[in-house]
């Protein structure tokens, strides 16, 4: 029965989530779903939620209250079998700065499920650094080491976007660039939550919009 | 999730971690100078009553190494906590564990290892008798990797405060007190000439109890400090 019970369930969903930080209620009752190709935006003033709600979807943080379900189940119960659909790119860019952003997307590759579609060169190209592989990751540019954080979300076959932000310290044709690569990813069903002050420009997709100050 | 894929993971952030301490290999060499320096300190300070080094001897070096291992221990989550790195280990497809036993091991590998590999001199230098520094090279194979895995929990707990240090060395001090028991109490008996296979036994068992316990304790550490 559990087969038939997927199948009517949303890919992924959140139930009645409550968020408390330093006694202070970011949020309560929140509840929303995805399915693939389309897309969550959340907005919200500084300090009301958005990181939390992000590391509270990916798993990272425990919600006070409510439950998160990929296709039915408990991602807490899932653990690792969900972690393999999501790929989450944080404030932080997880770029390890000694090693190259050959080495860098490598690891990423052996820690999820390896994409066989795309593989670390076709990447860097997507993202604009083609010709970087092999230069230390600390010595490019704040707006590079995004651009390499960002094709770490090619390289494996997660679907599932989770990103914090993911325009800081791009410039005009970077920005572009991750568009498009977010158009492409939500029209081959993919999905994605995201939090970004820039206006985003997602014309082919669902996009729902989830304000925490309101 | 295969084996296959698991165990080339395991085999990728083992190298990723050893590639990174090459890379920073001036670091490296902290733990173990500071080793060499304090136990070497001891007969210049006891002075030349080479019976009252011998009877001391054993311990100097197991404090020793313990507290070179506590001063190396830090660097074994912070800067992946610091680069975020840590958040996409915790995010992984793979069992969190297998890879806290990948760094784990890495770790022990650049710090435990060259302990082993400079104790012979080290034994020399405290006037050691020979029949006690086979025994002493055991107890530090056995006992170093009980080391870096008790302090991979202590760490994991601390990595998410700005001054973990004083606490960590709280937290782990206390468990690394029947190692250093054990270990020295074993070198002290074999420079006696008596058998030592209990307190190796002893040894044995606490790394087999570690090896076993300690990743699972460390991804769960972890999995707090980064909520």
């Amino acid at each position: 029965m559990a087969n038939s019970n997927a199948q009517n369930e949303p890919r992924f969903s959140a139930r009645r989530l409550e968020c408390i930080r330093d006694d202070r209620r970011l949020f309560s009752d929140l509840s929303f779903s995805l399915e693939p190709g389309q897309a969550l935006v959340l907005e919200g003033q500084n300090g009301s939620g958005k990181t939390s709600l992000l590391r509270i979807i990916c798993g990272i943080r425990l919600p006070e209250d409510g439950e998160l379900l990929w296709e039915g189940e408990s991602i807490f119960k899932l653990g690792p079998e969900f972690h393999q659909h999501i790929a989450y790119l944080g404030h932080k860019d997880g770029n390890k700065l000694d090693l190259t952003p050959f080495e860098n997307l490598n690891m990423a590759r052996g820690l999820g499920k390896a994409s066989e579609a795309v593989d670390i060169e076709a990447a860097l190209e997507r993202v604009g650094l083609y010709g970087f592989e092999d230069i230390p990751t600390r010595n490019l540019s704040a707006g590079q080491q995004r651009r390499l954080a960002i094709a770490r979300l090619l390289v494996t076959e997660a679907n599932f976007w989770i990103l914090d932000e993911p325009f800081t310290s791009l410039d005009r044709q970077g920005i572009e660039t991750v568009e498009g690569l977010f158009d492409t990813h939500l029209a081959n069903g993919g999905m994605a939550a995201l939090t970004t002050h820039h206006r985003i420009d997602l014309a082919r997709a669902e996009v729902h919009r989830i304000n925490l100050s309101a | 999730m295969s084996t296959l894929s698991l165990s080339s993971a395991f085999g990728l952030l083992l190298r990723r971690d050893l590639t990174l301490a090459y890379r920073r290999r001036a670091e490296l060499v902290n733990p173990l100078l500071f080793f060499v320096l304090v136990t070497s300190l001891f007969p210049l300070g006891i002075g030349s009553d080479s019976r009252l080094i011998q009877a001391v001897g054993p311990g100097v070096i197991w404090v020793a190494a313990l507290l070179a291992a506590l001063l190396s221990l830090d660097s074994m989550f912070r800067s992946d906590f610091e680069d975020g790195s840590l958040e996409q280990f915790m995010l992984s497809a793979h069992p969190v564990s297998i890879l806290v036993l990948a760094k784990v091991l890495a770790h022990w590998l650049v710090t435990g290892l060259p302990l082993i590999l400079v104790a012979p001199l080290l034994a020399v230098l405290l006037s050691l008798p020979g029949e006690a520094l086979g025994v002493l090279l055991i107890t530090l194979t056995l006992g170093t990797p009980i080391l870096s895995l008790i302090g991979g929990v202590g760490v994991a707990l601390t990595v998410g405060l700005r001054r973990g240090g004083v606490i960590l060395s709280l937290l782990v001090l206390p468990l690394y007190v029947p190692v250093l028991i054990f270990a020295s109490n074993a070198v002290e008996t074999a420079a006696a000439g008596i058998p030592t296979t209990g307190q190796i036994s002893f040894l044995a068992a606490l790394l087999a109890l570690s090896l076993t316990l300690a990743p699972l304790a460390t991804a769960a550490s972890l999995r707090i400090s980064l909520s």
